[in-house]
């Protein structure tokens, strides 16, 4: 338990250095909420030329649109920690490894924790002012107390997929020491298979269901499409599933690498 | 107890000329260069002792202290500390071990100090009256007081450094190696640097091996003395004895009038600009006092002053003798 004490600690102070920056946060919410609503706008225009050519209602797609908007900050595979980058590259991961810590257990930790406060000061005006907009505009309630249920399970499953894949690019990133590379290959690819761009299911109806079943459809294709009823019973289910998997997966790939990196690691600089 | 035995490390470079074209070349082949950071590296420290680590840049200072520390994996060689080998035991190893990397920082940047301190207080499972007692300590020792509550970043150097070697001993760890630590620090700060490393060397009996270009630091702290260049232990000795080698060499300076012309038997001409200049005296040729009266015949001599040479010139002198 004491152990686990220190990971507490950790999530904590950066936690606390997260809420740090509430400037930023506002400036956050207004470039999200007008992104969103031009998001909308664009979906409006096609959906009125014809509703039944698309896959997901468009109830389902501005509420998908919304929740993104508002949890963007758990689920941006981009954003990395600059102080873990900054580590790697001058050296200071020299400080880390002198501490009875594992490593992957505290970067993981970190990010997990700047995830999570980052999204919490954003997402309350945005859901609040979502919820508020008249219909078509406005989000529309969780289809039932299951849905919702289901929902908050995948939600706290994709953001601990998406800080997994976010020590992932650390982790390389140690182990190539180009930050860049990593970075670049990993962005475009997040943002297309994770359903940031456009939801999964616009794809061709082949290629969204094996999309569906990479790490990246994890974190924001999973919860958001449960939410708005778009993934229901066993499709939720087996949605749920692949997020426990992908998970597991890929904190052991992860602990290994860094591991292995470790073992031949030169600290840069004097 | 710390007991290092033929250590070796190699360092893989990756090295190509200058341009464009050898640029492009070395996409699709480079040329690695194996570069010996550590050679047969062997000694003990003994618990409460406090050893100054000096040798050029580049002579493997670094390396040493990353290995000692669980940081880094040598190619070869032991080191076993307190019974425990780093870089197979490092979780257990660091719980007794405080580092500090003069050239970096262990606080949290964004927060106040006193936030950082009990994430390490957690982290080092540190129970909270031996806390209460280690913090009250430090705090009281490097005059911590309202620095602590303030954010890191807000902080200037020596204010920075003092809280982060204090970081490096909340757990009282039983040894504690300083990479340069008064880096960049002004007179007052490193005075109480210094201070404060003596005190919980003697308090607290920590055992402290110290690197550092400031000779003054390995005058006010060491007794003994390793020196390191180009990846080999050169001398170990205490200060004292190194200092003893150069005893019979005494610096001479003058202000005269006159025109110098020629150096006494037993002296060398160090430095001469108008009206001054300063000697080096070897005193088994020729007493300090012979060297005077040669010189005021050849001059008139309107002040002068006798040196002992300085540790700075020692360590000056060794590097030129071992050619490093």
């Amino acid at each position: 338990m004491k152990a686990l004490a220190a990971y507490g600690s950790l999530f904590r102070i950066r936690f606390n250095s997260g809420i740090q920056y509430r400037a930023a946060a506002l400036g956050g919410v207004a470039t999200q909420f007008a992104w969103g609503f031009l998001n909308i706008l664009l979906y409006m225009t096609f959906y009125r030329e014809n509703p039944e050519a698309f896959p997901m209602s468009l109830a389902s797609v501005v509420s998908y649109m919304w929740l993104r908007q508002a949890f963007l900050m758990l689920f941006e595979t981009w954003r990395t920690e600059p102080q873990i980058m900054a580590a790697i590259q001058d050296g200071g991961v020299a400080y880390e490894l002198a501490r009875p810590m594992g490593i992957y257990g505290a970067w993981y930790t970190r990010i997990l924790s700047s995830r999570i406060s980052g999204m919490l000061l954003r997402a309350w005006p945005l859901l609040l002012v979502a919820f508020c907009l008249p219909a078509p505009w406005g989000m529309t309630l969780p289809v039932s107390l299951s849905a919702f249920g289901l929902f908050l399970l995948s939600l706290v499953l994709g953001t601990l997929c998406a800080a997994a894949l976010v020590t992932l690019i650390h982790v390389l990133t140690l182990v190539t020491m180009q930050p860049q590379g990593v970075r670049m290959a990993f962005n475009s690819l997040a943002e297309l298979l994770s359903g940031a761009l456009i939801p999964l299911p616009f794809f061709p109806p082949v290629i969204a269901r094996v999309l569906a079943l990479t790490p990246f459809a994890t974190t924001i294709n999973a919860p958001l499409r449960i939410y708005s009823g778009d993934l229901a019973g066993a499709a939720a289910g087996q949605a749920i599933g692949l997020q426990a998997f992908w998970l597991v997966v890929m904190l052991a790939l992860g602990h290994l690498l860094l591991r292995r990196a470790l073992r031949r690691t030169v600290i840069q600089g004097g | 107890m710390i007991t290092l035995e033929h250590i070796e490390k190699t360092y893989r470079v990756a090295r190509r000329n200058a341009g464009m074209g050898e640029a492009l070349r070395a996409l699709f082949h480079r040329e690695y260069t194996l570069i010996p950071a550590l050679q047969d590296v062997s000694f003990q420290v003994a618990d409460g002792e406090m050893v100054g680590y000096i040798g050029p840049n580049g002579a493997g200072k670094s390396s040493t202290i990353k290995i000692m520390s669980g940081i880094l994996h040598p190619d070869g060689g032991t080191c076993v500390i307190d019974g425990l080998t780093p870089w197979k035991n490092r979780r257990e190893h660091v719980r007794n071990i405080g580092v500090v990397f003069g050239q970096r920082s262990q606080l949290w940047w964004d927060v106040p100090v006193i936030d950082s301190f009990e994430l390490i207080r957690d982290i080092y499972q540190v129970d909270a009256a031996a806390y209460r007692r280690s913090y009250e300590e430090l705090v009281t020792l490097l005059g911590l007081g309202d620095i602590v509550r303030t954010p890191a970043r807000q902080l200037s150097l020596g204010q920075r450094m003092r809280c982060e070697i204090a970081a490096s001993l909340l757990h009282e760890p039983r040894i504690l190696f300083l990479d340069e630590p008064t880096i960049g620090l002004d007179a007052v700060s490193k005075l109480a640097v210094r201070d404060f490393i003596r005190k919980i060397n003697q308090e607290r009996g920590t055992t402290v091996i110290l690197t550092t270009h400031d000779m003054q630091d390995i005058e006010a702290l060491t007794e003994r003395v390793l020196l390191i260049g180009k990846g080999k232990i050169l001398l170990d000795d205490t200060l004292d004895a190194l200092k003893a080698r150069s005893s019979h060499t005494r610096r001479l300076q003058i202000r005269y009038t006159g025109a110098l012309a020629a150096c006494p038997a037993g002296t060398t001409l160090v430095s001469q600009e108008a009206g001054q200049a300063a000697f080096s005296v070897d005193t088994d040729v020729c007493p300090v006092s012979r060297a005077i009266e040669a010189l005021s015949r050849q001059v008139e001599i309107t002040d002068l002053t006798v040196e002992n040479i300085s540790a700075e010139e020692l360590v000056v002198s060794l590097y030129e003798e071992y050619a490093i």
